[in-house]
C-alpha cells in the first residue's frame, strides 16, 4: 500500500509561535507547470500589528543584550541554516530554481549570516568616534539601534533576500517585522523554523506571508514602526511608504536588488548619540561645573 | 430599603460550578463590538477608571502628575471623558483631593492596614478616619484574609460594619484579594458577608497579588450582587483591579457586566476598573479610531 503523504502547513511566525492568519485567508501557490504546491496565509493588518506588538516587546531585551551574544546567535542561524541545507534546496527547486542555483544560493544566504554575525560586535568601532571639542569633556558619538524595522523582502529571491535583508537589522540590535516573497515564500518559514531553534528571542524576527499591495500601506503608517527597508522593485508602493513614513518620521530605506553584504546596511538602521563627559584636571584645564 | 444588619445564612449561598462558570465566561468574549459601539464602549471604560498607584515610592509629585492626567487624559483628542477617580495610599489624599480641585474627579485611598490587612482594629480605623479626614471620598479597604480563610465570619462581617461606619458619607470598597482566598465559593461568601456588613462596592483585588482580577472570579461577584440586588433591592458596585490592562479585555467586562446585572450598572457609580496601564491603551485604541493608524506608546503621556 502507498504511504499518504504528509503535506506541511506554512503558517506565519509571530513573537516565536506560528500561528495561522488572524484573517483565515489562504492564496494557492503553484508550480510552472500550474499545480498547487501549498496554501500560502495571506496575512490581514491585524496580523502586522500582533507582529509589531511583538517586535516592540522583544526590543528591550534584544538591542541591549551583548554584541558579543548576539553574534553567537547570528552564528548559531547560520549553523541551523547548514543542518537544513536539503530542505532549503528543495523548496527552492520546487520555486522554480535550477539544482545548481539553488544550491549557489542557498550556500551564499549561509555565507551572508556567518559575515553579518561577524560584524555584530565590530561596527561600533567603524561606525563611532571621539569628536575634537574645544572644552574639557570627553565628546564621543555611537550608533544605537533604531528600533523596530518594518521590512518588505525582495519578491524575486527566496531565501537570500530574506537573510540579506533581516541579517544587518538584528544584528544592529533591531526587531523586524518581515514580509516575505509573495510568490516565492516557502523558505520564509522554514527559514522562521531556523530562527526558532537558533536561541533567538521571541519576536525579534517575525514572518508574515501575504501581498505587498494589500500590507505596505500598514507597514508604512504604523507609529510603533521606526523604519521601513524595502526591497520590491514597485513605484508606485515606494511613493507611498515614503509618504506615510512622515507621519512619524521613520527612516526609508529603498532597494531595488539584493547588494553584496557590506556594513552599510546595519550602519542604515542605527541611530547616532553623541554624549558629552566632563573630565576633570585636564592639564591646567579645571572642570567647569 | 431594607438591610439585614446581621451575617447572612450560607445555608441559602448557591455552591458555584467552576466549569459552568469558566464556558459562561468565555462567552463573553466571543460578542463583536465594533465601530461607533466600539467607540462608545471605549470612552465608557475611560470614565470607569480608578487611576492608581500605590507604590512604596510614590511621591507628591507622582501624584500630582497621575492627578493631571486623570483630567487631562489626552488632550489631541477632544472631548474625552475623565477617568472616574485616582487612587492612593492615604498620607497621599490632601494632594490629590488639592491636585483635583474643581473637577469632577473623585479622590479614593485604600486603608485598612493596604494591602495585607495585617493590624489592629484601632489602627485600620485610625487610619480610615485619616484618609476621610483629608477627604477622600472612597475608602478601600481590604478584609482580613487569614480571619476569612479560619473561618471567623463574624470578625470579618464586624470590621467591615466598623470601617463603614468609620467612613462617613465616603463610600466603601471591599477588597477580598481573591487571589488569596483559592476557591470561587470563599469569593462568594465573601461577596455576601461584605454586601451585609454594608458594603458600597466590592472588589477583586490590591493589584499586589497574583493572579488579580480574573474574569471568572468578577462573574461570581457580579452573580452574588445581582442575587443580593432581587433580595434587598440595593445596588451594590463592581470593581475589578489589578491585571486588566487592554481596551479588548476591559470590553469584555462590559459585556460581562451588561449580561449578568443589566444596564443600570454601565456607569461609574456602580462599575469600576482600577487600573493603571488600562488607560493609555484605550486612549490608543481612541486614536486609533480616529486616525485609522496603529498607535505607539511614545506619544501618550506616562503619568
Amino acid at each position: 500500500m502507498s504511504r499518504i503523504e504528509i503535506q506541511k502547513t506554512y503558517k506565519l511566525f509571530i513573537g516565536g509561535q506560528f500561528p495561522r492568519t488572524e484573517s483565515g485567508r489562504y492564496y494557492p501557490l503553484k508550480n510552472k507547470k500550474g499545480e498547487l504546491i501549498a496554501n500560502i496565509c495571506l496575512s490581514s493588518r491585524k496580523d502586522f500589528r500582533n507582529a509589531v506588538v511583538a517586535a516592540r516587546s522583544a526590543f528591550a531585551s534584544w538591542s541591549t543584550r551583548a554584541a558579543f551574544n548576539r553574534s553567537q546567535i547570528l552564528y548559531r542561524i547560520a549553523e541551523m541554516m547548514e543542518g537544513r541545507k536539503q530542505q532549503f534546496i528543495d523548496e527552492l527547486m520546487l520555486q522554480g530554481a535550477s539544482s545548481k542555483a539553488a544550491t549557489t544560493e542557498l550556500e551564499t544566504a549561509i555565507d551572508t549570516m556567518v559575515y553579518y554575525a561577524g560584524w555584530c560586535d565590530k561596527y561600533q568601532q567603524l561606525f563611532s568616534a571621539v569628536n575634537p571639542v574645544a572644552s574639557s569633556h570627553f565628546n564621543f558619538s555611537v550608533p544605537e539601534p533604531t528600533g523596530v524595522v518594518a521590512i518588505l523582502a525582495p519578491e524575486n529571491n527566496s531565501l537570500l533576500g530574506l537573510v540579506t535583508s533581516i541579517a544587518p537589522a538584528i544584528a544592529g540590535g533591531n526587531t523586524c517585522v518581515v514580509l516575505a516573497s509573495e510568490l516565492m515564500p516557502l523558505c520564509a518559514i522554514t527559514f522562521a523554523e531556523v530562527l526558532n531553534t537558533s536561541d533567538l528571542p521571541a519576536g525579534v524576527v517575525n514572518l508574515l506571508t501575504g501581498s505587498s499591495q494589500e500590507l505596505h500601506a500598514h507597514f508604512s503608517t504604523h507609529m510603533d514602526v521606526n523604519a521601513v527597508v524595502t526591497y520590491q522593485n514597485k513605484p508606485d508602493e515606494i511613493k507611498t511608504i515614503q509618504q506615510n513614513a512622515s507621519l512619524n518620521v521613520k527612516r526609508v530605506f529603498v532597494h531595488t536588488a539584493v547588494t553584496n553584504p557590506n556594513p552599510y546596511l546595519i550602519f542604515d538602521l542605527q541611530e547616532i548619540k553623541t554624549t558629552w563627559h566632563p573630565i576633570e584636571n585636564i592639564g591646567s584645564a579645571k572642570a567647569g561645573y | 430599603m431594607s438591610r439585614t444588619n446581621t451575617l447572612p445564612d450560607f445555608k441559602n449561598t448557591p455552591v458555584i460550578d467552576q466549569v459552568g462558570v469558566e464556558e459562561r465566561v468565555a462567552r463573553f468574549t466571543t460578542r463583536s463590538i465594533k465601530k461607533s459601539s466600539k467607540g462608545q464602549a471605549l470612552k465608557m471604560i475611560l470614565n470607569m477608571i480608578d487611576l492608581t498607584t500605590l507604590e512604596g515610592k510614590d511621591t507628591e509629585g507622582k501624584v500630582k502628575q497621575m492627578c493631571y492626567k486623570a483630567v487631562h487624559l489626552h488632550d489631541v483628542i477632544p472631548n474625552l471623558p475623565t477617568v472616574a477617580a485616582v487612587c492612593v495610599y492615604p498620607s497621599m489624599v490632601k494632594i490629590a483631593k488639592d491636585a483635583l480641585k474643581g473637577s469632577s474627579v473623585k479622590v479614593a485611598s485604600v486603608a485598612t492596614a493596604f494591602p495585607s490587612g495585617q493590624s489592629t482594629h484601632d489602627v485600620k480605623i485610625a487610619d480610615t478616619k485619616f484618609a476621610v479626614d483629608n477627604g477622600a471620598d472612597e475608602i478601600d479597604m481590604v478584609i482580613s484574609r487569614g480571619e476569612f480563610l479560619s473561618g471567623n465570619y463574624n470578625f470579618v462581617f464586624d470590621e467591615i460594619a466598623s470601617i463603614k461606619e468609620a467612613c462617613g458619607t465616603a463610600r466603601l470598597k471591599v477588597i477580598f484579594e481573591t487571589g488569596e482566598l483559592s476557591t470561587l465559593d470563599n469569593v462568594r461568601r465573601a461577596s455576601e458577608i461584605a454586601m451585609a456588613a454594608g458594603a458600597d462596592f466590592i472588589k477583586t483585588s490590591t493589584g499586589k497579588i497574583s493572579p488579580a482580577a480574573t474574569m471568572p472570579v468578577t462573574l461570581v461577584m457580579l452573580e452574588a450582587i445581582r442575587d443580593y440586588y432581587y433580595k434587598t433591592g440595593r445596588m451594590v458596585g463592581m470593581k475589578p483591579a489589578g491585571g486588566i490592562s487592554t481596551s479588548k479585555a476591559a470590553i469584555h467586562y462590559l459585556v460581562m457586566v451588561r449580561e449578568t446585572l443589566g444596564g443600570a450598572w454601565l456607569s461609574n457609580e456602580w462599575f469600576r476598573f482600577g487600573a493603571s496601564s488600562l488607560a493609555n491603551d484605550v486612549l490608543m485604541q481612541i486614536a486609533k479610531e480616529a486616525s485609522g493608524v496603529y498607535q505607539s506608546i511614545d506619544y501618550f503621556s506616562k503619568d
